[in-house]
C-alpha cells in the first residue's frame, strides 16, 4: 500500500457532494491547477474531475425487447427501418449493432459508399422519439405461431431498450496517414495521398482514460454520463490491453485500454447518441461518455493534470500498413500538436484533422460537474477494477 | 477588385453562345471556373469566381441575365445544419480552400460560406451529413 499525503474515500467525497461542498473541476482546467500548486495540494483542493468524450464508437448498440403480440412470434429475423438486428437471443429479444448496414444497402458496390443509415441511426431516431418501422418474421411454433408482424414503434413503447456498448471510449488511437498514391476511405475519414492530411480521434486531456491510466478509480459499477443519461461502466472493453507501451506519466502511447459500458436507452438523448456514416466504410455511431474520476490521492490528481503536450500516439500509414497488420508508425506526435492543425511526418509538414468532438467533450465534462454540483450525481466505488498492467 | 463566386444557369437556347468570353472582352472581368456541368435538360451549369471592379461585375451580371442566364450568388446555397453538425472537423482535412475550419485553441468548427467554392467534398466526408450543397435546393452538386 502506497504512503499517501492526502487521502480520500468515495464516501467522503460523496458527503461533500451532498453537502453542497465539493470542489469539481473538469480535466482542462485540472491541467494549471497541477502544474501549479503540485499534485498534493491538488489533491487538497480538488475532489473530482470530470472528463468527456464525443465520437464515433463502433461496438456500440442496443438489446431491445419489442414485446410479446397477439398471436405470439418468436423472431427469427428482425428490422427496424430495413436495418437487421440479431434475434438469436430469445423470442423477442434483439440485439441492435452501430455499425449495422440497412439490408438494401449498396454497400462498397460503387467505391466509396456511403452507408446513409445504419444500426446508429435507428438507435438516434429512436431516442429522438420517432417512429421506427419494425418488421418480424417467424417460423411458427406451437407456442409462437405468428409468421410475420410488421408495426410502427416507438422507443416510449417498447417494453426494455438498453444500450449496450462492449467496446467503447479507448484509451487512445493511432494518427492515420496515407502514404500510397490513392485516396483511402477508411473508419478515420478520408486520406488524401502521399500522406498529404492525416487524421486522429481522442479527446486528449479531456478523454476519460487519458486521466486515470492505470484504472485506479475507473472499474465495474463506474457511474458514468453515457448518451446524455446515467449508465455505468459493466466490465472491461473487447480489445482492452493494459500492457501497451506507456509514457513515464502513466499515458498509453498507443491504442490501450476500453470499456464495456451500458445505460437505459430510454433516458438518453439524441444529441449524445448519433448515426455517422464513413464514406468507404460504413455506418457507426458517434457517442457521448463522460466519466467522473475521485481525486483520492495526489497520485490520482498528477495523472489528471495531464495535458494535451505530454499525450503522445504513433502516426500510421492506413494505405498497407493497417489493413496487412504491419507493425510500423511514421514516428510519434502529441495531442498539442495534432490539435495545432499541422505535424510533420518524413520532414514534409501534414495538416491534421479531428473526428472527437472536443467542442463536445468539454460540454460532457462540464455537464457532469454541473450535475455534481447540483447534487444530482454522486460516484460509485467499483466494485471490481478493470485488468491492469501485468 | 471585387471577388466572389456565383452560379450560373444556361438555358439550353444560349449555350452555343460566346458568353463567357464577352464577358471577359466587353467588361474585362476575370474569372476562374470552379465547376461546369451539362444537367439532363441540356441546361449548363457553371461555378465561377469573378474578379473585376465592381461596377464592371455588376454590369457583366446584367449582361449575363439579359442573355437568359440566371445569375445566383454562391453564399445562399452552402448550408451547414447545425443540429446535425456536432462539431469534429472531419471536414476540415478535406475543405480545400479554408471555407472549414477550426477555431483554436476551442477547437470548434467553423464554416466561411464567403470561402465556399461548392466543391462538394465536405457533404460525403462528414460523418453526420450536416453539409448540404445544391445549385437550387434540389440538385447535388457533389454528385
Amino acid at each position: 500500500m502506497k504512503e499517501y499525503k492526502v487521502q480520500k474515500t468515495y464516501d467522503e467525497i460523496n458527503a461533500r457532494i451532498r453537502a453542497g461542498e465539493a470542489v469539481v473541476v473538469t480535466a482542462e482546467e485540472m491541467v494549471p491547477i497541477v502544474k501549479k500548486h503540485g499534485p498534493v495540494e491538488a489533491a487538497r483542493r480538488v475532489d473530482v474531475v470530470t472528463t468527456g468524450t464525443f465520437s464515433p464508437m463502433c461496438s456500440s448498440g442496443a438489446i431491445i425487447n419489442f414485446g410479446h403480440s397477439n398471436p405470439t412470434i418468436k423472431g427469427h429475423r428482425v428490422w427496424f427501418n430495413n436495418v437487421p438486428a440479431y434475434a438469436g437471443i430469445a423470442a423477442v429479444d434483439v440485439y441492435l449493432g452501430a455499425t449495422e448496414p440497412t439490408e438494401d444497402d449498396p454497400l462498397n458496390k460503387v467505391f466509396p459508399g456511403e452507408f446513409r443509415y445504419g444500426g446508429g441511426h435507428v438507435i438516434e431516431d429512436l431516442v429522438a422519439g420517432k417512429r421506427v418501422h419494425l418488421k418480424v418474421i417467424g417460423y411458427g411454433t406451437d407456442c409462437y405461431p405468428a409468421k410475420l408482424l410488421e408495426k410502427e414503434v416507438t422507443l416510449a413503447e417498447l417494453p426494455y431498450a438498453l444500450l449496450l456498448n462492449p467496446r467503447n471510449c479507448y484509451q487512445n488511437y493511432n494518427c492515420a496517414i496515407n502514404l500510397s498514391d490513392r485516396t483511402v476511405h477508411c473508419y478515420m475519414g478520408t486520406l488524401k495521398p502521399k500522406g498529404r492530411n492525416a487524421t486522429y480521434c481522442s479527446a486528449g486531456e479531456l478523454s476519460p482514460l487519458m486521466n486515470d491510466p492505470y484504472y485506479l478509480t475507473i472499474g465495474m459499477g463506474t457511474k458514468i454520463f453515457l448518451g446524455g443519461g446515467i449508465g455505468y461502466v459493466t466490465w472491461h472493453g473487447t480489445q482492452h490491453n493494459p500492457n501497451a507501451l506507456r509514457a513515464e506519466n502513466g499515458t498509453t502511447r498507443r491504442a490501450a485500454g476500453t470499456l464495456m459500458v451500458q445505460g437505459d436507452l430510454k433516458q438518453m438523448s439524441s444529441r449524445w447518441l448519433k448515426g455517422v456514416s464513413m464514406q468507404g466504410y460504413g455506418s457507426s455511431m458517434a457517442v457521448g461518455i463522460g466519466i467522473p474520476i475521485p481525486v483520492l490521492n495526489e497520485e490520482i490528481a498528477g495523472y489528471t493534470g495531464v495535458s494535451d503536450a505530454e499525450i503522445f500516439t504513433q502516426i500510421v500509414d492506413y494505405s498497407y500498413d493497417y489493413s496487412h497488420a504491419v507493425a510500423r508508425n511514421y514516428g510519434e506526435v502529441s495531442y498539442a500538436q495534432l490539435k495545432s492543425g499541422e505535424i510533420e511526418v518524413n520532414g514534409q509538414t501534414v495538416p491534421t484533422a479531428p473526428l472527437s468532438s472536443v467542442v463536445r467533450a468539454r460540454e460532457i465534462a462540464e455537464t457532469l460537474k454541473e450535475w455534481i454540483c447540483r447534487r444530482e450525481f454522486t460516484l460509485e466505488k467499483p466494485i471490481k477494477l478493470l485488468p491492469g498492467v501485468s | 477588385m471585387n471577388t466572389r463566386i456565383y452560379v450560373l444557369r444556361f438555358p439550353k437556347e444560349v449555350i452555343d453562345q460566346p458568353i463567357i468570353c464577352n464577358l471577359v472582352k466587353k467588361f474585362d472581368i476575370e474569372f476562374n471556373i470552379l465547376k461546369a456541368t451539362i444537367l439532363m435538360q441540356q441546361e449548363g451549369v457553371m461555378v465561377l469566381e469573378f474578379s473585376g471592379h465592381k461596377a464592371n461585375v455588376k454590369k457583366g451580371i446584367k449582361y449575363l441575365e439579359e442573355m437568359g442566364v440566371k445569375v445566383r450568388s454562391l453564399a445562399g446555397n452552402i448550408r451547414r445544419d447545425d443540429e446535425k453538425c456536432y462539431q469534429c472537423g472531419a471536414c476540415t482535412g478535406i475543405c480545400p480552400t479554408g471555407a472549414l475550419h477550426i477555431v483554436r485553441p476551442e477547437m470548434a468548427v467553423a464554416f466561411d460560406p464567403d470561402k465556399c467554392t461548392a466543391c462538394g467534398l465536405c457533404v460525403a466526408v462528414c460523418p453526420a451529413r450536416a453539409m448540404e450543397v445544391s445549385l437550387n435546393g434540389d440538385i447535388d452538386l457533389a454528385a
